[in-house]
């Protein structure tokens, strides 16, 4: 089932951030990181909490703009273009940039809605059958079509927790974006639901970028073909995950991956 | 205390088990201040239950008074009254005129004369032919035939018939009863009658029609202006000085005396609209201003317990702020935000004193045509009869009330199933 994604260093840079550091009020959270974000695999950040990962997260997709006193500073590029520029429109980008949350948070609609409220409102489809359409399809990429094909008009909030968070998953999916940003998305399930998950986020990962935080390290070296290392606000080390779970080439990156702290 | 903790320390230590004396000593304890908890809660719950009882029998009671009156039995022969008329000329307004000017009065004096006597014929009501002209603009046949009428009994003879008032009445009321020419009739026309000097004549329909014109008006401005502001100030405002100066202002406003506001609405509103006094459209201007502050509080706490979740997933799928509020914030915050303005517009019904302020405690005896028309309110249509030396008022009092507290029970009735039609779980 499991499809190996070979890491290839050439890969195109679906996003670039260049020096990004982010300030809450007077507090650095986030100090200098680069790093570039490969189309079509999985890029996990891991690091014991409150490094800055889910911090460095939201600001790919500029989710950061709802904190009054968040302030970035750099450079990041979405297909060469700067996000932070006046002339990028945050609600194109963030139809570009999904993101799927740590909860799962389905609208308090039914399934159906729950799908349907992006392409609504960015005009994706232009017929009732269209946005049949889009619902199913995004449903069976998230695998949770044969779940819930029968009682799409019931309210999302009814479902199991790992079923949520495919319907979150299959929301995100349905505004076809390029890049998904997946915040711990496993953490609040059980281990069958998480298996889910994560066979899930290894076949989107051919079709779009997925960036995944989490706090699991066997599970960024499940799922993901790179891996960044954050700690204290800095990213210390990136790259193929497998080097950074066999030998990694930073003191600090093989401490924590041992379990010395974190 | 101390010593149980120190044994308990020692038993644990020891490897002994851990349900030592004290130990059960204290787990009772526990218990006990549970089962007292309990017992003052429901003692509470009772003591409420029972006051709302006795508050809702007594007004029932007394009220039920006030739904009937004293009436007496009056048969007419229009037939030889020679009364003239047809549908026609009875459907024109003017048709009372015409009526009284035919001597309708006189014929149902000399009826009622003949029927019971000159001395029971004095004491019916001075109006009761107005009743008699209605039923015949209602059904212009009667004019061809004998009809019988019940009409309203005079105050002093109403009193006669509850054993009080004068002596000589009293007799003449025992008389008619035993007669069967007087009796006490359920009497619908309280709630379709308007104010008058008479309790045999009052109504209620006209202070209730200005209740609901009143309260349409308050709605239609407080609703909005205090569920925009709710939405502004939690969602778009920045925090800074100023927004913090307006919320302490807007927590203030919601608990200034009501009689205040009346001060403002006589001071700024009849100074805008001087022709205005006592008119719903100035009442509810008054009201809605002391209704916003309570529906912006609640309305932000509503706003408030949206879990921040349900906005960050809006935004993801690349929902506008807008977009988000319209469509995910408010609809969530809406029972929240509606039982506020029950709270809020309960609390303007019930309201009097500012409106005794800007007029509207005026004898208003016809019904408000129009938001501009002079009108009274309930509340202070039973204010003013309570004030009333007539003994007549003291049952129509109890049954205003009534009106009121239905009126209430509608109005709060719709708004839950608002509520409850619109809340959602998450």
């Amino acid at each position: 089932m499991t499809v190996i994604h070979e890491m290839d260093d050439k890969a195109e840079a679906k996003m670039r951030a260049r020096d990004v550091s982010v300030y809450y009020g007077d507090k650095k959270a986030i100090d200098d990181v680069s790093i570039d974000i490969p189309t079509k695999f999985v890029t996990a950040f891991i690091g014991p909490s409150g490094c800055g990962k889910s911090t460095f997260l939201r600001t790919l997709n500029r989710m950061n703009d709802t904190i009054a006193s968040a302030r970035v500073e750099g450079d990041i590029e979405l297909d060469g273009e700067n996000i932070y520029s006046s002339g990028m429109d945050v609600v194109q980008l963030r139809a570009r940039v999904g993101m799927v949350f740590q909860k799962p948070n389905p609208f308090p609609k039914s399934i159906y809605d729950n799908i349907a409220y992006g392409p609504k409102i960015h005009g994706l489809a232009n017929s009732k059958g269209e946005l049949d359409e889009i619902v199913e399809r995004s449903l069976q990429r998230a695998g949770l079509w044969n779940e819930v094909k029968d009682r799409l008009s019931e309210s999302g909030t009814a479902l199991s927790g790992g079923q949520q968070q495919r319907l979150c998953i299959a929301r995100a999916i349905a505004v076809d974006p390029e890049v998904i940003l997946m915040d711990e998305p496993a953490s609040a399930l059980d281990p069958i639901a998480t298996a889910k998950i994560e066979e899930l986020i290894d076949e989107l990962a051919g079709r779009y970028a997925i960036v995944i935080v989490t706090h699991s390290m066997q599970q960024a070296a499940r799922v993901s073909q790179r891996t960044a290392f954050f700690h204290l606000g800095k990213m210390v080390e990136y790259g193929p995950t497998d080097q950074i779970f066999t030998n990694p080439r930073e003191e600090r990156t093989k401490d924590y991956i041992t379990g010395r702290y974190g | 205390m101390s010593d149980s903790v120190t044994s308990d320390a020692a038993a644990l230590e020891n490897g002994q088990p851990t349900r030592t004396a004290a130990f059960e000593k204290r787990l009772k304890k526990r218990y006990a201040a549970e089962r007292r908890f309990k017992f003052f809660g429901l003692f509470a719950i009772l003591i409420s239950i029972a006051i709302l009882f006795v508050l809702l029998g007594n007004m029932t009671i007394n009220g039920i008074g006030g739904f009937q009156r004293a009436e007496l039995q009056v048969p007419i022969d229009f037939a030889s009254s020679g009364l003239a008329g047809d549908a026609d000329t009875l459907s024109q307004p003017s048709a009372i005129q015409t009526l009284e000017m035919q001597g309708l009065p006189e014929i149902v004096q000399f009826s009622a004369q003949q029927a019971m006597g000159e001395a029971a014929a004095q004491e019916l009501s001075q109006d009761a032919w107005r009743e008699v002209a209605a039923d015949l603009r209602a059904d212009p046949a009667l004019l061809q035939r004998q009809e019988t009428f019940w009409l309203p009994a005079s105050g002093n003879l109403a009193m006669g018939l509850d054993g009080e008032g004068a002596p000589d009445m009293q007799a003449l009321a025992t008389q008619l009863e035993r007669e069967g020419f007087l009796e006490k009739r359920l009497d619908w026309g309280f709630l379709a009658r308007s104010d008058a000097t008479d309790p045999q004549q009052v109504g209620v329909w006209g202070a209730l029609k200005g209740s609901i014109l009143t309260m349409i008006i308050t709605l239609a401005l407080a609703f909005p202006i205090g569920v925009l502001s709710a939405l502004y100030l939690e969602e778009y405002a920045p925090k800074n000085r100023w927004t913090d100066i307006i919320e302490v202002s807007i927590n203030n406003l919601a608990a200034v005396p009501s009689i205040i506001f009346g001060l403002l609405g006589l001071a700024v509103f009849l100074w805008i609209f001087p022709n205005m006094r006592s008119a719903p459209l100035i009442g509810g201007m008054t009201l809605a201003l002391m209704t916003m502050p309570v529906i912006v509080i609640s309305g932000r706490n509503a706003i408030k317990a949206v879990p921040p979740s349900i906005r960050d997933g809006a935004l993801a799928v690349g929902a506008s702020p807008v977009q988000v509020v319209f469509h995910h914030v408010l609809p969530l915050a809406l029972p929240g935000i509606l039982t506020g303005t029950i709270i809020g517009m309960a609390r303007a019904l019930g309201e009097t004193a500012p409106l005794l302020l800007i007029g509207m405690r005026a004898f208003v005896a016809t019904p408000p045509d129009g938001f501009t028309s002079p009108a009274t309110v309930l509340p202070v249509q039973i204010f003013l009869w309570s004030d009333e030396i007539d003994r007549g008022f003291i049952e129509r009092t109890s049954a205003a009330i009534i009106v009121l507290l239905v009126f209430l029970l509608v109005m709060n009735a719709f708004a839950i199933y608002l509520r409850n039609k619109f809340e959602k779980t998450w």
